[in-house]
């Protein structure tokens, strides 16, 4: 019976449920999925379904495979001790726990940590990076699969401040990006053995986004931000297809839908890109909606941005142009993110969790709950429920 | 039927005492084995399966090879310890508390193992290891000794408010004397230096390097100076004079530091300046032949050599410096070592982009100081800037 367990297991998670958050803002890096139903609309004591007590800061995101939460951490005075957790969705109770050595560098600005990459998975394994450049694969049971030390390999790739892009399942594929300024690149991990598939060099320079994934036609594209711009390539091989030269942001992402991409670029920039090597099509720039620290949102017609004063705007996904904008309780780093419902989420550096409605002629914030607790992760949705992290605990709040 | 013969057979002959010995030992090779870029991992992977199969019997083995594994391997076999231990614990099964124990109390064994086995010591009996405790100050594995140290802090701090200097500084000096910590070494020299008015040299117990000569201005005019060679990269010779940035005649000047934490300042000597590149160069004379650690803080572009041979170099500009920063094993040879530093500055005008500077220290792996033999004392002041044989 024992034998028959593991199997069973791996049956279970094996067909990935819509309810599910992979990665860093959710399904393909949207901040949006629209088959998260049952969420709660506050934000309050009685919709706190449970919170536990994490061993170290992180600041990357819950990621949820069926009835599982998936959470990364830092600890110990150096932050060398790394770990990955697995919870209970349904009541927070810890599954497991696995812990590690860093094997690369651990230093950081102190308002980030060690692990400010949010973990990706394909729903049979966990892949968990760090800003030391160790990149874990577990199974759902927590047992290994496979291990890298990214900085063993590639000494020179680290950033003083920290690093923070997460990983991207894509395809059969791992993507990351470890881009700084000394040895930058960007990289295709096996998934079952954790060995390059594809390694290119990257601008030198220090950059915190994640990758993006486009669909276009059949064809899922990645986009890799940095200063210079985006690279669309292939997951699978790296190869190039499409290239946007017009710079970026180093610190909030792009987002995309479908094969247009809504890149923070000169304010924000509108694109469309194929496979074939054409140049993309440049649909619209808006230099006044300028997304801060948080990634972009676009949900039916309509893009969000919060800027760095902590203003949401909403704009026409067509034009750029905007409709209205209403101040949210900041500083924000946590990026929003949405559901099925006419609702943004969104989290303020001082433990302020915000319900903005979208159901009339302009967002109307109507919820405010005080964590009280720094928050610099962004949250993850699933069925029933939003999770968010703070520096010292995993908060679920549930629709039911 | 034949099937379960089979089984049954494979069984019998893994319940066999050596049987599972060398199965335990054949896994661990394999997590041994991770090398480079993934390689080994399909095989780490099923090793690891099979050595988590073995029970609470492969813990001290484990353990035990955990000091010949590099650390990617260490990973694989603490999860796998951690593993066997929690699902054994949870289930009531018998932990092997005395075997643990020994292995901990053993300080030939690799430091992280020990550590290890003082948190699964510490779960199965916490009084029994909380007892161990204040023996762990002088441990060669530095996490225990800051279980010890942070003992000590604390009663130092409880000698200070009932007013019992004598103690205070008695306590805290053997504190400071055990602390391999920066946050713990920080909190002690604040204690005696604030509260109990102590003479703390804080740059012998770290070890940093004190006295240098140093020579600047180099061009790195568009960043182009980290890679090009000049002259104290090929030859040293203290004497010497260069042309410098804008064709100006430059020379070796002494130069020493009076900061705690050692750092050499080149905007001291030669004011701030921007797309340059200095050089500092010292000695260090060993009383043996011996492994160590060269231990760096820079947030300029950096080169350093070891006796001529360049150890490692890093193009990254102003993200940030702290103390040991970056660590590089070294082979000290007996008598005198070289060291140059080559510190690069950039173009960059923001106010938190002034800085051009490293500091610099050398001590074994647990981070206690190694000292030259001729190490003079810590300068009072730093050295007023001057030109050698010139006037000050």
């Amino acid at each position: 019976m024992k034998l028959l367990l593991p199997i069973f297991t791996a049956l279970a998670f094996s067909s990935v449920s819509h309810a599910d958050w992979h990665n860093f803002r959710g399904p393909n890096g949207s901040g949006v999925d629209s088959d998260a139903t049952n969420l709660p609309t506050e934000l309050s004591e009685k919709t706190l379904a449970w919170k536990v007590a994490l061993p170290g800061r992180g600041l990357g995101s819950p990621i949820l495979v069926g009835d599982r939460v998936f959470v990364t951490a830092a600890s110990g005075p150096d932050q060398k001790q790394l770990h990955i957790l697995c919870f209970s969705a349904k009541d927070g109770s810890q599954i497991w726990e696995r812990k590690f050595w860093a094997t690369g560098r651990t230093m950081s600005h102190k308002k980030t940590n060690v692990a400010a990459p949010t973990p990706a998975s394909d729903g049979e394994r966990i892949y968990a990076l760090y800003s030391s450049n160790d990149l874990i694969c577990l199974n759902l049971d927590g047992n290994p699969v496979w291990m890298r030390g990214l900085t063993l390999d590639y000494p020179n790739a680290s950033n003083s401040l920290g690093m923070a892009s997460s990983p991207m399942v894509a395809g059969d594929t791992l993507v990351a990006q470890i881009e700084n300024d000394s040895e930058s690149f960007a990289a295709g991990f096996d998934l079952l053995s954790g060995e390059n598939k594809w390694k290119q060099d990257r601008p030198k320079a220090a950059n915190w986004t994640s990758p993006t994934i486009l669909q276009i036609g059949d064809d899922k594209v990645v986009a890799l931000q940095s200063s210079k711009g985006i690279v669309g390539v292939l997951p699978g091989t790296g190869s190039p297809v499409f290239e946007y030269t017009s710079g970026a942001s180093t610190i909030p992402s792009s987002v995309a839908s479908g094969d247009q991409l809504f890149i923070p670029s000169n304010g924000l920039t509108a694109i469309s890109a194929s496979t074939d090597g054409a140049e993309p099509k440049k649909l619209w720039n808006e230099s006044a909606q300028r997304p801060g620290t948080a990634s972009p949102l676009v949900i039916g017609d309509r893009v969000y941005i919060i800027n760095n004063a902590g203003v949401l705007n909403c704009a026409n996904r067509e034009t750029g142009e905007r409709l209205w904008r209403t101040r949210l309780k900041g500083p924000l780093s946590s990026s929003p993110v949405a559901g099925s419902g006419n609702l943004i989420y969104a989290f303020s550096e001082t433990g302020i969790g915000q319900v903005v409605d979208l159901s009339g002629e302009e967002g109307t914030v109507t919820s405010e709950f005080e964590l009280g607790e720094t928050i610099l992760s962004t949250p993850s949705l699933g069925q029933n429920g939003i999770y968010i992290r703070s520096d010292g605990q995993l908060w679920k709040f549930s629709g039911e | 039927m034949k099937l379960f013969a089979f089984s049954l057979l494979a069984t019998l002959a893994l319940s066999s005492p050596f049987a599972k010995a060398d199965s335990i030992k054949d896994s661990l090779y394999q997590l041994q084995a991770v090398g480079p870029e993934g390689a080994g991992n399909k095989e780490a992977s099923a090793a690891w399966t099979e050595l988590t199969g073995h029970g609470v019997d492969m813990i001290l083995p484990t353990l035990a090879a955990m000091d010949t594994a590099g650390p990617l391997a260490r990973n694989w076999m603490r999860t796998a310890v951690e593993s066997v231990f929690r699902n054994s614990a949870d289930a009531g099964g018998e932990l092997p508390a005395e075997k643990i124990r020994s292995f901990l109390l053993d300080r030939d064994n690799d430091p992280n193992a020990r550590h290890l086995a003082f948190d699964l010591y510490r779960e199965i009996d916490p009084d029994k290891a909380a007892e161990l405790v204040p023996e762990m100050a002088d441990d060669p594995s530095t996490p225990l000794r800051r279980e010890a140290v942070a003992q000590m802090i604390t009663a130092g701090q409880d000698f200070l408010k009932k007013d019992q200097k004598g103690q205070a500084v008695a306590t805290l000096t053997n504190a400071l004397d055990a602390a391999r910590d920066i946050d713990q070494i920080e909190t002690i020299a604040k204690l005696l230096r604030d509260d109990l008015e102590q003479t703390v040299d804080l740059p012998s117990h770290f070890g940093f390097l004190m006295y240098w000569d140093v020579i600047a201005p180099f061009d790195n005019t568009d960043r182009k100076g980290f890679d090009t060679a000049y002259p104290p990269e090929k030859e040293i010779n203290l004497q010497s004079k260069f042309e410098g940035k804008e064709g100006k005649e430059i020379a070796w000047q002494p130069y020493s530091t009076s900061n705690d934490y050692g750092m050499v300042d080149f905007n001291q000597p030669y004011d701030p300046l921007k797309q340059v590149v200095g050089y500092a160069y010292t000695e260090f004379d060993s009383a043996e032949d011996r492994a160590a650690e060269l231990r760096l803080g820079c947030k300029n572009a950096w080169k350093i050599w070891l006796n001529g041979e360049l150890l490692f170099g890093r193009d990254e500009y102003h993200r940030g410096i702290r103390i040991d920063q970056y660590i590089l094993p070294i082979q000290l040879k007996r008598g005198k070592n070289t060291l140059l530093v080559k510190a690069c500055q950039n173009e960059q005008e923001q106010d938190w982009t002034v800085q051009w500077q490293f500091q610099l220290r050398i001590c074994d792996s647990t981070g206690t100081a190694i000292h030259s033999t001729d190490r003079k004392p810590t300068p009072k002041t730093n050295a007023k800037p001057r030109r050698r044989g010139g006037v000050e």
